[in-house]
């Protein structure tokens, strides 16, 4: 299997607060990765680094071997210029815990804007796509609809959708479905279970860990801004080894 | 029998209880309309009966000069909220720049130019000769200060300079009410920040950024009759010009006065408008019903 995404060593701080204390994961083409732990223990953080969306105060991202958001000379870091960031972000998708569709516009119009404005995509071309791509994530007839009239578990479909529109070469979840109201969650994590199945790399922050067993080929569990523990998922989830990572499922199941 | 009577309401009463609830009668209101009437109507009749020549206020109504008058008014007005909002929106981006001394320069520019009364401003700009009697731009050209800054010039300057350190303000509040999750979102997708600023914060800022700005439009337009006093022929120094050589002076002042409510209803009105635009995305779901109904119909 190819290596998509190298983690290695990543530290970051928030003043006086680590967030992330050298992370180092690596995933491969077509892996769903699950990340687990309780709040505050970097998860997030780290995700939000894969895109740049947080800077990282030292280590190293690449994804398909480019490394996210720098210049590498020598073993010095210069920030890349704002275009060049936005032309890496456009290879990774990402999915927000509020959703965070543009109100403004409407669903199709969230989805055709980054094939149209970024990709410069044929107009035409890029909403027939969003079509099929509303299709496949259960609402077609919502096409002309604003967000705002939409439910939450609607309005994140239609954010999955925006995502997949930019064809890319993995899609960051960011806690989902933690939004939701609990009867709005199956059906995001059966788009996301179909996404899965087709072979997209995913990594995936989630509270599900009924998701996790059965969606992830592997599970990270983190804690105070380290990886305390990783394997698959019935390895991590029925047979943690590690004493934290224990606590911190009983404690969700409980 | 309950089902159908729950589904279908016929309007009989749904209990016989004893106890009525009394009708209301507003007598305040009455006695408080009724006044309002009266006072009204003395005002109408004090100016009926009063010296006023309205046959001349009619005659004057679209006098060219009047005319002539209320279009500069209008240009001036037009120019210098183009300008205020230019400088708004630069000096808005500047106070949230990560650059401290672009920082510092917007901040002061707003107090600076907040701290001094319009009037003063605009009699400084007029008499900028008296300081540099010549612009230089090194090597291209030169120019006496008096033949640049014509009043209008002059005008604009002090409108437009001074309307930016206030639609800075405006702007600024409305770039912040859009939350920080729309910027990421549109990172996310590979949106540079120009694009994110045109596409995806802008638009929705516009909804905070609409409502004041057509008030201060509103309020520009009026603003500009102090640049009479720099010699520039907006609508009150035409009115004026007439009823120093005339002498009928109130006739005249309800002709101007007439002009700037016809203004002012027409601005109105575009505001409402445009704040109509800005606000159609922001339905909710009860407004999805109301549309869906109208469809329908």
């Amino acid at each position: 299997m190819k290596k998509l995404v190298e983690i290695n060593n990543v530290v970051k701080a928030f003043g006086s607060f680590q967030a992330l204390r050298g992370v180092s994961l690596d995933i491969n083409e077509g892996e769903v990765v699950c990340i687990i732990g309780p709040s505050g223990s970097g998860k997030s953080t780290l995700l939000r680094c894969i895109n740049h969306l947080e800077t990282v105060d030292g280590g190293l991202i690449k994804v398909a071997d480019n490394v996210i958001g720098y210049r590498l000379t020598g073993s010095v870091l210069h920030e890349l210029p704002d275009r060049e960031i936005a032309q890496q972000r456009a290879q990774i998708g990402m999915v927000f815990q509020q959703y965070n569709l543009f109100p403004h516009k409407t669903v199709t119009e969230n989805i055709v804007e980054g094939p149209i404005i970024v990709r410069r995509k044929d107009p035409a071309e890029s909403r027939a796509k969003a079509k099929e791509l509303l299709q496949q994530v259960g609402l077609a007839e919502k096409a002309d609809y604003y967000p705002g009239q939409l439910s939450g578990g609607q309005q994140q479909r239609v954010a999955i959708a925006r995502a997949l529109a930019m064809e890319p070469r993995l899609i960051l979840f960011d806690e989902p479905t933690s939004a939701l109201d609990p009867e709005l969650v199956g059906e995001v994590l059966q788009v996301m279970r179909r996404l899965a199945a087709s072979g997209m790399t995913m990594i995936v922050v989630t509270h599900e860990i009924s998701f996790a067993r059965e969606a992830a080929d592997r599970v990270v569990f983190m804690d105070g801004g380290q990886i305390v523990e990783e394997g698959t998922a019935d390895e991590l989830i029925s047979n943690p080894r590690n004493e934290r990572t224990r606590e911190f499922l009983s404690a969700v199941r409980a | 029998m309950n089902t159908i009577s729950a589904t279908k309401p016929t309007g009989a009463p749904i209990s016989a209880s004893p106890y009525v609830v009394a009708k209301h009668i507003p007598y305040a209101r009455y006695v408080i309309s009724a006044a309002l009437i009266v006072a009204l109507a003395l005002i109408a009749h004090a100016f009926a009966v009063g010296q006023i020549q309205w046959l001349v206020v009619r005659q004057y109504l679209f006098d060219s000069a009047i005319m002539n008058g209320m279009i500069n008014t209008i240009i001036l007005t037009f120019f210098s909220m183009v300008a205020g909002i230019a400088l708004g929106l630069a000096s808005a981006l500047m106070t949230d720049s990560q650059n401290p001394l672009m920082r510092s320069v917007s901040s002061g520019y707003r107090f600076f130019f907040r701290s001094i009364p319009i009037l003063l401003q605009l009699l400084i700009w007029y008499n900028l000769a008296l300081v540099f009697p010549r612009i230089v731009v090194p090597g291209i050209a030169s120019f006496e200060t008096t033949q640049v800054i014509t009043p209008f010039v002059a005008a604009l300057l002090a409108f437009g300079i001074s309307q930016g350190a206030y639609t800075s303000e405006v702007i600024r509040s409305g770039l912040l009410s859009v939350g920080r999750g729309q910027v990421e979102a549109a990172k996310s997708i590979g949106m540079t920040r120009g694009a994110t600023l045109r596409r995806i914060v802008l638009p929705q800022a516009m909804r905070v950024i609409v409502p004041p700005l057509g008030n201060e439009t509103i309020g520009m337009l009026k603003y500009t009759s102090l640049a009479s006093i720099i010699q520039y022929q907006d609508i009150v120094y035409s009115t004026q010009t007439i009823y120093y050589a005339n002498g009928l002076v109130i006739e005249m002042l309800i002709v101007c006065a007439f002009w700037y409510l016809l203004v002012v209803a027409t601005l109105s009105y575009f505001q409402s408008k445009i704040e109509k635009h800005y606000n159609k995305s922001n339905q909710t779901h009860s407004s999805r019903v109301e549309n869906s109904v109208e469809k329908a119909g």
